[in-house]
């Protein structure tokens, strides 16, 4: 239904399916500008850049399409019209995810998946099997993570009610960061997105890998094809937070 | 005074939101870190980088947080309100108001960028100016200078996204409008990456563009870019076209009221 009514206002939609692309696609014009001044950045070539940029961004993709609607949970929680998702016979998770289902958010990854494509035929990587199964396993269990961490947030939203931004800087700052290589960031900073949010998961370790480089934490090589567990691990949290949260769910009395 | 009220009550309305509040300054403040660690890395590959030190940009970065939200830098930010009541009909009561529209929706938006200023501008700044290495000027007279910058950066930025949503008049659906003006204001402001920073000509046209005015000229006057008469021109570039756009917005506001059909009626 989101999607026929979306599709009413056609002129629109094209505008902000293209905004949208073109949204994203300033992230990358930025980092374009920036290696029109260098060659490196923190120690990482135009290339292996665009790569983290388009594993980070289509994973977010991935994840946003299916449930970008979730921050919008704080605003019925504030206007009362959570109820009537309790009322009906369907999951309330399920509703919340389909509420203001927007196709346009496919312009993210189309952008992301282009320059993850230039990036592949460039970077300089001796491909086996093993390393090609990688970049989708990779793609999945990122996705799969930003799943979790936009439940959590919206978890969160029934107690906070309009604290929408809070997730946004775990999702879409997150991406921002995994965008540029580890080395460009403070150490404390690497160790709070590996061990705290494990966002680190998505594409810097595995990317590390598939490059050959080290990871500047300096952990045991085995720890960058844990992506599947730790989605697996973040998903149980989300289903618990989520299930917290809509137990502790008071509707607004008035 | 009718305008001065309608500015404080809007003041009001935006400090209710607390938690909202909070939350906007949480955001700033990672996202700021994020920036600051990326120009770090930039301007040790490439010291003095657009004429700036590592200080500066740096300030430059924190600046442009802590302007964000009351300059209305993010796409979205804004004039929501007036396109749904333009798509709703509602415009005709507001029409037949005895308060101007434009200098009503003005007084507004003032009201909600001062207090976003104070309220999410503050605390990423001075996080920012503990945790990295600063250039924040010590005379009161550069901040006083930037505090002018900063309101006609509102203005110039009110102006434009007045403009955006008065399209709903002939397109009803302003959202693509929006988000394509929000594009071009993220890119053009600077808020992407420094303007000096951009190439040649090109870098050269995008700073006299109307955009240059909500981040780039406030920003440059904090770090003593401009000074002395240059930073009267500066002041002068924005108020131009402050004057310019508030023209343009009373134009098509006149020729839009003539046409008006309003929906359902």
């Amino acid at each position: 239904m989101w999607v026929r009514s979306t599709l009413a206002y056609r002129a629109s939609f094209l505008l902000t399916a293209l905004g949208n692309f073109a949204a994203t696609a300033l992230d990358f014009l930025a980092i374009l500008l920036m290696f029109s001044h260098i060659t490196v950045l923190g120690g990482f070539t135009l290339p292996e850049v665009a790569f983290l940029y388009g594993t980070s961004g289509a994973a977010l993709g991935l994840a946003d399409l299916v449930l970008g609607s979730m921050d919008r949970l704080g605003a019925r929680v504030r206007d009362g019209t959570t109820d009537v998702l309790l009322v009906r016979p369907v999951p309330v998770f399920a509703q919340v995810a389909a509420d203001r289902f927007a196709l346009r958010r496919l312009g993210r990854i189309t952008q992301a998946a282009l320059v993850l494509g230039w990036s592949l035929t460039r970077v300089e990587v001796a491909w086996t099997p093993g390393k090609v199964l990688l970049v989708p396993l990779m793609l999945l269990c990122g996705a799969v993570i930003f799943a979790a961490v936009f439940t959590v947030g919206a978890a969160f939203q029934f107690v906070a009610q309009d604290a929408a931004e809070v997730q946004n800087s775990f999702t879409y700052g997150g991406t921002t960061m995994l965008q540029y290589p580890p080395t460009v960031f403070a150490k404390d900073l690497v160790r709070g997105v590996t061990f705290v949010v494990p966002l680190a998961f998505v594409n810097w370790l595995p990317a590390l890998r598939l490059l050959g480089r080290d990871d500047p934490l300096g952990l045991p090589g085995w720890v960058d094809f844990l992506g599947p567990a730790v989605a697996a691990l973040m998903c149980v949290l989300a289903w618990l937070a989520w299930r917290a949260g809509l137990r502790n769910y008071r509707s607004t009395g008035s | 005074m009718l305008y001065a009220a309608v500015a404080a009550r809007s003041f009001r309305r935006y400090a209710t939101y607390r938690i909202a509040t909070a939350s906007g300054v949480f955001t700033n403040t990672v996202f700021g870190f994020i920036l600051a660690y990326t120009y770090i890395a930039l301007w040790t590959e490439r010291p003095r980088l657009g004429g700036y030190d590592l200080p500066q940009a740096l300030t430059f970065v924190w600046t442009g947080q802590a302007l964000l939200a009351a300059t209305g830098l993010l796409i979205g930010g804004g004039m929501d309100e007036l396109q749904d009541r333009i798509r709703s009909g509602d415009i005709a009561v507001d029409l037949h108001r005895p308060a101007d529209l434009q200098l009503w929706w003005l007084a507004a938006d003032l009201g909600r960028a001062a207090f976003q200023l104070i309220g999410r501008g503050l605390v990423p700044m001075a996080v920012g100016t503990l945790a990295f290495p600063h250039a924040l000027p010590a005379s009161p007279v550069t901040w006083l200078l930037f505090l002018v910058s900063v309101a006609l950066g509102v203005v110039v930025g009110f102006a434009l996204r007045y403009l955006v949503a008065l399209t709903s008049f002939w397109l009803l659906d302003g959202a693509g409008v929006s988000m394509v003006a929000g594009l071009l204001c993220m890119f053009f402001s600077g808020m992407v990456l420094p303007l000096n920073v951009f190439p040649g000509g090109f870098g050269e046209a995008v700073r006299l563009l109307p955009w240059s005015s909500m981040l780039q000229v406030p920003a440059d006057v904090l770090l003593g870019v401009h000074d002395g008469a240059d930073a009267a021109r500066a002041l002068a570039f924005q108020a131009g076209w402050a004057a310019v756009l508030l023209a343009a917005g009373r134009l098509a506001q006149s020729v839009a009221t003539r046409k008006v059909v309003v929906q359902g009626g």
